[in-house]
């Protein structure tokens, strides 16, 4: 019996048997279920009242306390509705692709530690490759909105469709160039190594065997006296500023920028949110889908605006850490007095996620008051924004990061940590600015030479300029 | 088991996307294909395969795919049609033949000795267990000379594949920068294949052609 | 210990887990929305939104060759990205090489940027053009 209890609870994940793994994920995974797609009623509750609070009116407050029950009001209201399915859709996919679009969102939940546990931390807290699998999952995200649009026979659902995985494959690049960017910095794949990976040794680049790039090394567990009370080193020792959007600054932050920018385009969310630009699209690639078929985008919308901030906050802000490394966990000291399980029990499943959720609100406050504050781009502006502004700028923040940590690797032995670090910053600053400057120059020019074109033409207007109106049927109406 | 379990899905989704007639199904099938063949990888410890394989075929290529069968429109075919009648026996005919050849090639190549699907199921036993961990697993490369032993566990890791891509004592330095020219030859010759004008037409009708929707 | 499974399998069994989790949940899902609500289809009801205007033609029209140049475009800089993950990840770890590392990655990144600006002189970024 007891050893049944060590299996199932105590026991390090290499040392149980499979079944034992089987119990424990499924243990996990119902924490990562309900705190995923239970958080979606909050959010939606949340945006509600916050967009109402904004707008200066009040948002839902009937149903329960401060309208808490209107999410689940709503959601009882989109069960019973009635299913319909549209004539001359393809019905296969057509039922597929609500399922499709929730499927991935669903299992990037896999991944996203909540705690430093590498029993418990998250659904799988030992994969080696979290980045790398969030990357594929995410990759296929898209299929939902392409399939929804095509299956519907619906000339909204098409467009909207097309508009949605166009611009979520454009920004994807950026995404994925800015999650490079950490990677150099910290040297790792795994979720959960990056949030406590951060590269202690004073080296700034690399000392050997002082490295910290795998959770399974940073979990130094000590044990206070004998009471088995778990400290997480690291986790104690650093702070908000070891975070990863203020290392090698300002380059770490560029990357957060982008990374930010990126998930508000990759869920498809306001100002971005011309796939379902209701006033020309109407709903977009869910036009024709009702009840509970449209709950399921819904939902997938609303659980991927959390997973992708999970993922930013995972990846820039210390995920489940505290913003000073004392408040991370209950003082050593506790272990002397109460029970080794019930502090640990503490630290992992109260403390963590509450900062990770704090974190993560935050973040989704920051999500809903852009879109209370900036109207919606148009459709050119977006994919030029996406093409020709955030793939160069961060491709080139991801070369100036991997020079500056270049130069500090060359720089270290003789100029020391601080000394290196200086060097590679300054070098990679330096850059910045040269380029930077170059690109203003060259608009500078370009803009006296338009003036002076601008003088010469307004003489000779009136005769050159053409009578007849092209209608250009590409350029969207800008928006009201 | 893993394996026969995803090698057969991966065998039943491929027939299946050949006898879908419906084009976009088959693109469908194709990608759960992907999925099986990346769980595949996995299993034969290629973890950067595996998520390369669904990010960029899956997420990327059958993205692609999917746009030109939108694009195009394609139905579903109506047999009768087909000019190509005698394609389908001589497709069979060769898939005989190709059959026969990898028959013989993995009969020769594994004499004797346990059949390939055990082998696939013990492999994962040969990993060193969390206790001493595998340097090339933990990221932990301190000792320039550990850069050199890659073992056909760590080959699959990423950073196995980063070490022996990126290292000029190895052989893949060259064939990866070449990869950069025929991914630029790609970027060329899609730009040049879709903004092409058709003859007689100038800039203004060309966008026009191209406009519309947006 | 013989039954033990190895620690490889073990970190990937609640991926497997949460896979066929996600699947039962969206299963379940789309089956709630058939049996839940009521069923009583109208031609009307069933006819695609159009605004209140009989729809004109199937919906499923050939659409811009924009959209396929975009996808075209992902899948390049796509596989660029992918050369870049491996890259990242051993290049603290390069010690001694880094420098040869950057530069290598600064020629491959270069050779693509040839490409990038050719695209961007040809306007194939200019949706409205």
């Amino acid at each position: 019996m007891n050893d049944l209890w060590q299996q199932l609870f105590i026991l390090p994940t290499d040392q149980i048997p499979w079944w034992a793994e089987v119990f424990r994920s499924v243990i996990r995974l119902v924490i990562a279920l309900a705190g995923g797609l239970g958080s979606v009623p909050i959010l939606v509750w949340l945006e509600r009242r916050l967009l109402g609070w904004f707008q200066g009116r009040l948002g839902p407050n009937r149903v329960g306390p401060f309208g808490l029950l209107q999410p689940l009001a709503d959601a009882l209201k989109l069960m019973m509705k009635e299913d319909i399915i549209p004539t001359n859709v393809d019905r296969t996919i057509y039922v597929m692709a609500p399922a499709i679009a929730l499927f991935p969102v669903i299992l990037s939940l896999t991944v996203l530690p909540w705690n430093g546990s590498r029993e418990w931390g998250a659904v799988a807290p030992n994969i080696d490759i979290g980045i790398l699998f969030l990357l594929a999952v995410g990759s296929i995200e898209v299929y939902g909105a392409i399939l929804a649009g095509w299956s519907s026979n619906n000339k909204y659902s098409l467009l909207g469709g097309l508009r949605a995985s166009s611009q979520v494959i454009s920004y994807e690049l950026g995404m994925g160039l800015s999650i490079v960017s950490v990677l150099l910095i910290a040297g790792t794949l795994g979720t959960q190594s990056l949030v406590m990976g951060y590269d202690l040794s004073q080296t700034g680049v690399l000392a050997p065997g002082t490295l910290l790039g795998n959770g399974q090394a940073i979990v130094s567990v000590a044990s206070v006296g004998d009471t088995g009370y778990t400290v997480y080193e690291h986790a104690a020792s650093s702070g908000f500023w070891d975070w990863h959007f203020l290392r090698l600054f300002p380059f770490g932050l560029i990357a957060t920028g982008i990374y930010m920018i990126s998930m508000i385009a990759e869920t498809n969310r306001a100002p971005f949110d011309l796939p379902e630009a209701e006033t020309e699209l109407v709903a977009g690639f869910h036009t024709e889908y009702s009840s509970f078929k449209f709950a399921m985008f819904f939902m997938g919308e609303y659980a991927n605006m959390l997973i992708v901030s999970a993922i930013c906050v995972t990846l820039f802000f210390g995920g489940w850490l505290a913003p000073f490394g004392f408040l991370s966990q209950l003082p050593a000291v506790t272990g002397l007095y109460v029970a080794p399980g019930v502090v640990n029990f503490v630290n992992s499943f109260v403390i963590a996620p509450f900062w990770l959720f704090t974190k993560l609100y935050v973040l989704i406050g920051l999500f809903i008051a852009v879109r209370a504050s900036f109207p919606r781009l148009r459709y050119d502006m977006l994919m030029k924004f996406g093409w020709k502004g955030m793939l160069p700028v961060a491709l080139g923040n991801l070369v100036l990061i991997a020079t500056s940590l270049a130069v500090q690797q060359v720089t270290f032995p003789s100029l020391g940590y601080y000394g290196a670090w200086w060097a590679g910053q300054g070098v990679a600053w330096g850059i910045t600015l040269v380029v930077v400057g170059i690109l203003f120059y060259g608009k500078y020019v370009q803009y006296q030479a338009k003036k002076r074109v601008a003088r010469t033409t307004d003489l000779i207007a009136p005769i050159r300029r053409p009578t007849v109106i092209v209608p250009t049927p590409s350029a969207p109406a800008p928006e009201a | 088991m893993l394996f026969l379990l995803f090698g057969g899905s991966a065998l039943v989704t491929g027939i299946t996307m050949v006898l879908f007639p419906n084009p976009v199904r088959s693109a469908l099938f194709l990608v759960l294909n992907l999925f099986c063949v990346a769980v595949l990888y996995l299993l034969l410890n290629a973890y950067f395969l595996a998520t390369v394989q669904v990010i960029v075929y899956a997420g990327a290529i059958m993205v692609l795919f999917l746009f030109v069968i939108m694009l195009l429109n394609l139905g579903t075919p109506d047999r009768s049609l087909d000019k190509l009648r005698w394609q389908q026996p001589a497709a069979v005919g060769i898939a005989v033949v190709l059959a026969a050849l990898f028959g013989a090639v993995i009969y020769q190549s594994v004499p004797a000795g346990p059949p390939a699907s055990a082998m696939m199921v013990e492999a994962p036993t040969l990993y060193a267990p969390r206790a001493e961990p595998n340097p090339m697993l933990t990221n932990q490369i301190s000792d320039p000379n550990q850069l050199r032993a890659i073992t056909p566990d760590t080959m699959g890791t990423v950073t196995g594949i980063g070490q022996s891509l990126y290292n000029p004592g190895e052989a893949w330095l060259f064939p990866f920068e070449a990869t950069s020219i025929l991914l630029l030859i790609a970027v060329i010759g899609s730009v040049v294949l879709a903004k092409r004008r058709l003859p007689g037409e100038d800039a203004s009708a060309a966008g026009e052609r191209e406009g519309g929707t947006g | 210990m013989p039954g033990q499974t190895n620690s490889l399998l073990n970190s990937y069994i609640p991926v497997l887990c949460m896979g066929l989790m996600a699947l039962f949940l969206v299963v379940v899902f789309v089956g709630l929305s058939r049996i839940l609500g009521p069923q009583r289809p109208t031609p009307q009801k069933l006819a695609p939104y159009e605004c209140g205007v009989t729809p004109i033609g199937s919906a499923r029209e050939r659409f811009p060759i924009k959209f396929y140049l975009i996808a075209m475009l992902f899948i390049v800089f796509d596989i660029e990205t992918v050369f870049l993950y491996p890259w990242a990840a051993t290049f603290r770890h390069s010690g001694g090489m880094m420098l040869f590392n950057l530069f290598e990655m600064a020629v491959f990144v270069g050779i693509l940027l040839v490409g990038y600006v050719y695209v961007w002189r040809r306007g194939a970024f200019e949706w409205d053009n």
